[in-house]
Parts: C-alpha cells; sequence; structure tokens
C-alpha cells in the first residue's frame, strides 16, 4: 500500500468460495476486504476461488506480490482493518502471515495432480481454466480414436475412487463395445461418506475439470448426454457445476460439436434427496430414473444396462477429474506414480479430530501415521489418537498399533480395512468404540434401502445386541450373538451397505474389545435412533 | 401412513397445491426421469410435497398413487408437512462426533426440542443430517441453508435462536 509501489493500482485478494471456508466466514472476510477504506489509490479486486484444502487456516487469504501469493490466515473479519493497516496488501509481516502459500510444507510435499488448479484459480473463470492447462486433455482426446482414448485409461492403471476401486477403462471399454445408439455418462457426486469432502471441493474449485472428464468419457465411449448426480447437501457445489456447465456451454465446450469436432454432449445436473444409499451406483440410477433409490440386483451391470436399460459408464467424481490429466500428460506420466497395483494418486481427507485437516493428495503407499501426524499434527485435543476410521461409514476402525499400514487398495484389504473414498477421520481416546460399533448399525438401520432383510433387520438387532452387550447382559452369549449377525449381513446382503457394515463394528469389536464390556463413556448410547416417520419399508406395500 | 382411498376433492388449497405441481411437472416436462426434480420445485415452492399433491403428480407422471407416495417416503428431504420458520439440521456422523456433535445433540435436548421435530411455537425444526461435507471442520450445522463449522453448544444456541 505504500507509495513507492507504482507497478500496480489495484491489489489482487484471493478469498475461498468453498463451503468449508465460508463454514468458518470467509464471505464476511470477503465482504469486508470490497468495502475497506484503501489508502494510497489502492483498489482491491477479490476473487473468490477453490479452497487450497489446508482446512484448518480458513479463510486463508492469498495477496498476488511480486513474490507470489502470500498467505494470511485464519482470517476473521474482524482481523481485516488490521490486516489492512499492517500492509497486507504488500504482503507486509503480521502474526497472521503464513509466507507464500505454494511454498508451505503441508503443500509443496504433495503431489497435487487431481487437485493441481483447486485453490489457485477462479473456478468460473473459463481463461483461468484454460491459462492453467485446462482442455489439454480433452483436445488430446478428440484427437484420438474412442478406442485409443480407453486404450490411454487402462494403462494408465486409473481405478475407481468412489470406493470399489475397480479400474476405470475397463468399464469404458465395456460400454464401448456395446453398440447401442443411446448411451450415458453417470457422475457419482453423492459423497455419502463421512470424513469426505473431496469431490465437493474439486466441484466447488474446479468444476470445467469434471465437465472435462465426463466430456472425455463421452468421447471414450460413444455417448451423447450425461448426468451428475449430487446430493442435495452440497448446495454450493450444485450453484457451481450449474454455472459452469452454463459457461460451457456458451464457449462450446457441451453441446453440438464440441471444440470444434463431430463430438456432440450435454450435461444434466440431478439433485439427490436424502438417501445414502443412493450413492451405491443402482442405486443412484434407480434415484436418476424418478424412483425410490432400491439397489438393483447385478447382474446386469450398468455398463451394459444402466440407466434407463442403457449402457452407462457410472464413475465418481475424482475418477473422471483425474482422466483429462491422464490424457494430457499420457498414461506413463500417471502410472509411475504409486505402488503395487495402485497407481497414481490417491486424494486423502484428514478430518474428525485433527490439528491440521483437509485435502492431501499424494501418490499411494503414504502411511496413516504420516497422514495424521507428519500432515495432521495429531489431534486438535491435544490427546492421543486412539482409533481412526477409514473409508468411510462402512470402513474400519484401525488403533494406533496398525498406523504404519501403507495406504493402498491391497494393503488395507490384507489388513480386513478398506480404502473407500480416501477419507480418514481421527478420534481421540475419549472416544467410546462400542457407541461406535452401535453407531454403524444404527445408521445402516437408517440408511438401508430395505431390499434385503440381513441389512433391514440384521442392523437393527445390532443395534439391540451391542445395547445389550454394553449393559452387561449375558456378554458372551450376546458377543457370540453379534458375531453371528455380522457373518449374516457380510455373507447375506444384497450390496455392500449391508455387507461392509460389520467392518466397523468387527473391527471396533477387534480392537477395542474394552469397550464393550466395561469401559469408556457411555454418553452416545443416551442417544437412540430418530424416528423420522419415513422409513424405507413403508413405501413397499 | 397410509393414503387416502379417495380421489382429491378441489378444495381452495387443493387448487393452489395442483397448480404448483401443474406449473413444476410442466417445467419439467421432456426431462428423462424427471419425478425428483418436480418434487424438489414443489418442496421449494410449498415447503413440503403435501399428500394432496400425490394424486396431481400420479396424473402427470402417469403413475400409480402408490408409486409415487414410496417416492416421496423413501427420501428424508422430502416432508409431508412444511418444517417451523427455520430448519437446523445439526451433523450426527462420525468425524463431527470425533469433534463433539453430542454436546450439541445434549445441547438441543436442554433446550426443550426434540431432533426430527419442530418446537411448539413453530418456530424451529431441529434434525439430525449425516455428513454435509465439511468434515474437518466440525462439528458442523446447516442452518436455513447456510453451513456453519466448528460449531460449540454457544453458537448453536444462537443459531437455534436465530441470532447467527
Ligand atoms: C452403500 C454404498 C454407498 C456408496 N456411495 C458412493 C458415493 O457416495 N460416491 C461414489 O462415487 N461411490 C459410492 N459407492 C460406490 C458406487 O457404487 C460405485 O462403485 C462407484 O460410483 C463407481 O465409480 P468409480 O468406479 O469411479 O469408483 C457406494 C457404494 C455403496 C455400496
Ligand atoms: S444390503 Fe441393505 S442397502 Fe443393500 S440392497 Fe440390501 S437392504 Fe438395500
Ligand atoms: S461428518 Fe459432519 S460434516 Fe462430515
Amino acid at each position: 500500500m505504500t507509495s513507492e509501489n507504482t507497478t500496480r493500482n489495484t491489489a489482487t485478494v484471493y478469498v475461498p468460495r468453498d463451503a468449508a471456508a465460508r463454514s468458518v466466514g470467509a464471505d464476511e472476510v470477503a465482504q469486508q476486504l470490497e468495502l475497506a477504506p484503501i489508502e494510497g489509490g489502492f483498489g482491491v479486486d477479490v476473487v473468490r476461488n477453490g479452497s487450497r484444502g489446508l482446512l484448518w487456516l480458513e479463510p486463508l487469504v492469498e495477496v498476488v506480490t511480486p513474490e507470489g501469493r502470500i498467505g494470511y490466515g485464519p482470517v476473521t473479519p474482524e482481523d481485516v482493518p488490521g490486516l489492512l493497516a499492517a500492509g497486507m496488501l504488500d504482503g507486509a509481516d503480521h502474526p497472521l502471515r503464513l509466507g507464500p502459500v505454494d511454498q508451505l510444507p503441508w503443500l509443496a510435499r504433495q503431489n497435487r495432480v487431481t487437485f493441481a488448479r483447486v485453490g489457485v484459480t477462479d473456478p468460473l473463470s473459463p481463461e483461468d481454466y484454460e491459462a492453467h492447462g485446462g482442455l489439454q486433455g480433452l483436445r488430446a482426446a478428440l484427437e484420438m480414436e474412442p478406442a485409443d482414448v480407453v486404450t490411454e485409461v487402462t494403462d494408465s492403471g486409473l481405478r475407481g475412487r468412489g470406493g470399489a476401486g475397480f479400474p476405470a477403462g475397463i468399464k469404458w471399454k465395456t460400454v464401448l463395445d456395446c453398440a447401442d445408439e443411446l448411451k450415458f455418462i453417470c457422475c457419482n457426486a453423492d459423497e455419502g461418506d463421512s470424513g469426505t469432502f473431496a469431490d465437493r471441493m474439486v466441484m466447488e474449485g474446479d468444476p470445467f475439470l469434471l465437465i472435462e472428464g465426463m466430456t472425455i468419457a463421452a468421447h471414450a465411449v460413444g455417448a451423447r448426454e450425461g448426468y451428475l448426480y449430487i446430493r442435495s447437501e452440497y448446495p454450493d457445489a450444485i450453484a457451481t457445476m450449474n454455472t459452469a456447465i452454463d459457461i460451457a456451454r456458451g464457449r462450446g465446450w457441451l453441446g453440438a460439436g464440441i471444440l470444434g469436432s463431430s463430438l456432440d454432449f450435454d450435461l444434466h445436473i440431478r439433485v439427490g434427496a436424502g438417501a445414502y444409499i443412493c450413492g451405491e451406483e443402482t442405486s443412484m440410477l434407480e434415484s436418476l430414473e424418478g424412483k425410490r433409490g432400491m439397489v438393483r440386483a447385478k447382474p446386469p451391470i450398468p455398463a451394459i444396462e444402466g440407466l434407463f436399460g442403457r449402457p452407462t459408464v457410472v464413475n465418481n467424481v475424482l475418477t473422471l477429474t483425474t482422466v483429462p490429466v491422464v490424457l494430457a500428460d499420457g498414461a506413463k506420466a500417471y502410472q509411475d506414480l504409486g505402488v503395487g497395483r495402485s497407481r497414481g494418486t490417491q486424494v486423502f481427507q484428514l478430518a474428525g479430530n485433527i490439528k491440521r485437516g483437509g485435502i492431501v493428495e499424494t501418490a499411494f503407499g503414504i502411511t496413516l501415521r504420516e497422514l495424521i501426524e507428519d500432515y495432521g499434527g495429531g489431534t486438535l485435543s491435544g490427546r492421543p489418537a486412539r482409533a481412526v476410521q477409514v473409508g468411510g461409514p462402512l470402513g474400519a476402525y484401525l488403533p494406533e498399533a496398525r498406523f504404519d499400514l501403507p495406504m493402498d487398495y491391497e494393503a488395507l484389504a490384507e489388513a480386513g480395512a478398506m480404502l473407500g473414498h480416501g477419507g480418514v477421520v481421527v478420534f481421540d481416546d475419549t472416544v467410546d468404540m462400542a457407541a461406535q460399533a452401535r453407531f454403524a448399525m444404527e445408521f445402516c438401520a437408517e440408511e438401508s434401502c430395505g431390499k434385503c432383510t440381513p441389512c433391514r433387520v440384521g442392523s437393527v438387532r445390532g443395534v439391540e445386541v451391542i445395547d445389550r452387550i454394553v449393559a452387561g447382559e449375558q456378554q458372551d452369549e450376546n458377543l457370540a450373538l453379534l458375531e453371528d449377525l455380522c457373518e449374516l449381513m457380510t455373507d447375506g446382503s444384497l450390496c455392500a451397505m449391508g455387507g461392509l457394515t460389520p467392518m466397523p463394528v468387527r473391527s471396533a469389536l477387534a480392537h477395542f474389545a474394552d469397550d464393550f464390556v466395561g469401559r469408556g463413556d457411555r454418553r452416545l448410547l443416551e442417544i437412540h435412533p430418530v424416528q423420522r416417520g419415513n422409513t424405507r419399508t413403508e413405501g413397499q406395500a | 401412513m397410509t393414503e387416502g382411498g379417495s380421489i382429491m376433492t378441489t378444495s381452495g388449497t387443493d387448487v393452489s397445491v395442483e397448480s404448483v405441481v401443474r406449473r413444476a411437472a410442466a417445467a419439467h416436462r421432456g426431462e428423462r426421469g424427471a419425478l425428483l426434480p418436480v418434487l424438489h420445485a414443489v418442496q421449494a415452492e410449498l415447503g413440503c410435497v403435501p399428500q394432496e399433491a400425490i394424486p396431481v403428480l400420479a396424473d402427470e407422471f402417469n403413475l400409480s398413487r402408490a408409486d409415487i407416495h414410496g417416492v416421496v417416503t423413501f427420501y428424508h428431504d422430502f416432508r409431508r408437512e412444511p418444517a417451523g420458520r427455520s430448519t437446523v439440521r445439526i451433523c450426527r456422523a462420525e468425524a463431527c462426533q470425533a469433534l463433539g456433535a453430542d454436546r450439541l445433540l445434549s445441547h438441543v435436548r436442554e433446550s426443550g426440542l426434540t431432533l426430527g421435530e419442530t418446537s411448539t411455537d413453530g418456530g424451529v425444526t431441529v434434525e439430525q443430517v449425516f455428513c454435509l461435507g465439511n468434515c474437518a471442520l466440525g462439528p458442523s450445522v446447516e442452518a436455513n441453508g447456510r453451513l456453519h463449522g466448528r460449531v460449540t453448544p454457544a453458537r448453536l444456541g444462537a443459531i437455534l435462536n436465530g441470532t447467527v
């Protein structure tokens, strides 16, 4: 702000528009900056970027200076006058100053591929998008035959990021090989797992990337229509994607003859209505068709008979947003990252009781301990971390003794755990693991689609049995009963909702048995399931 | 929750419900499988999907009333009756539990409110939700469409009173 600075008369300041940043005051900070009286004739140009994913520093304000983008955070609205007075617009010193954001160790150590642009650009600026490498993947794909695009994706080793880890290229090949005239691309943006928010952040922070990824998929398999199924809990992502789709249509990035090619592809947003099971792909398809989200039996697989009975690619947001990079840089570059059969990078989401929560995108193979301790800085409460749930509400709880496990699909499976959507939820030593196991059953009871008995009834029985164990009633018999129930749910459920609910329960029992038979704090057990009056069995008559 | 057996008569409110539903259906005509978008539109306008809407939807979509009823009741978002003047949803999923979501639930109980219900004065409806995608900055609460992070019981009190 000093008069010596004659090279500019507008300071560019970035304040995230990401929902997490907004949840802790980013809008108010942006408003303060826009309204602030600026000395020295400077105007402030506030750009609402995505979040860099250093969520404990939100709102993270960045100022463009000749030395790069200098960060300040976390900034409250009350901090703004003092920051301006201290010379923030020139990148001056202040207790909240973090230095050049690119060089923050947390960020510098990551390998951002899918998240490369998130937080860097203005999410709704198509100019920014292209200036930062956007559309390179699509342009490359449009020069290629569809089958070659599929081969490229197969060779990259990219596996589905939604949970099951199925190779994306193989799924695409199945759809490509179907002769139907009408095929669909469906993006699964239901992201119902607790501890996961990467889909949301990429939709809010780099929406054109998802459009580009879905368009490449359309070219690769011969689809002309796409659906993006976003959960209703994500209003910001819905709004951003809607605007981005309009802009993309206006630029010829969607619609007829995309980028001057012969490809026609258009994209529609569908909003979910509060049902976890609609993240399961066949349930999502039912929901897209306007029905109850009842899981379909497989086969037929959606790749052959999917949406409205047509061949359909169903992929997660992160899978589709990784495709443009694979096409832009080539399969080899992506394949070179990772370990074993887990190729490329994984977007880990650090959440729960953690000091530094947020997005860590790094090659597969990093250990839980590195994530929790090096990146996360331990618990927020400062107490010892006792348990970590990896892979969402259907994932295992792991004790401290397991923190050296490398994070890849196979190593986790061997340890009786799963990577899921990459969520890592940390609990400190005040956690009551019997209560967590009970919650897993309660959640399944609440969110089951109701189609099969082991899941619909088993989960209700599971809650009751755990209550009896905790109450000290015939503990041995009831523990045996719980084990039986888990086995029945695992073997007898139609989908992974009922099939995997035993995973958090059994892992809690295996590693934290004490909590079931007389330790820990019983607070959570007082919270009984809420009757909503819209239970799933009702509409079945 | 059984469905009324008789065809709805067109009382004053029914006419407006019917017109809202017909308009919503018309706005989404030509879209594939448009029932969910239409239900969202009806709820956005009426605050709920009332019973009177069911036969009209059945007519528009050429489905049985049981089919429509089945869809409406399957999804947590769709209400049969309007919520209170403000709606507060508290995240009860694991990451927020790890950050003390149970303390927020205790606060709700101590305030004389019940999860899933509207306060007697119709002022506020408090509900549970499983994950708002703000899991690193929990406990998370959404109030009237606005997301709040790192919510303490005191802050929840202010949200419930409408002062935040
Ligand atoms: C109960 C349940 C919930 C699921 N939730 C999601 C979800 O929220 N998002 C998602 O992408 N996949 C979810 N999946 C996985 C999908 O069924 C499917 O495997 C995935 O969308 C395929 O995309 P991908 O191959 O790109 O991962 C869920 C699966 C189950 C069984
Ligand atoms: S396991 Fe549960 S959610 Fe899955 S199909 Fe069966 S009842 Fe539905
Ligand atoms: S678990 Fe509460 S916001 Fe995700």
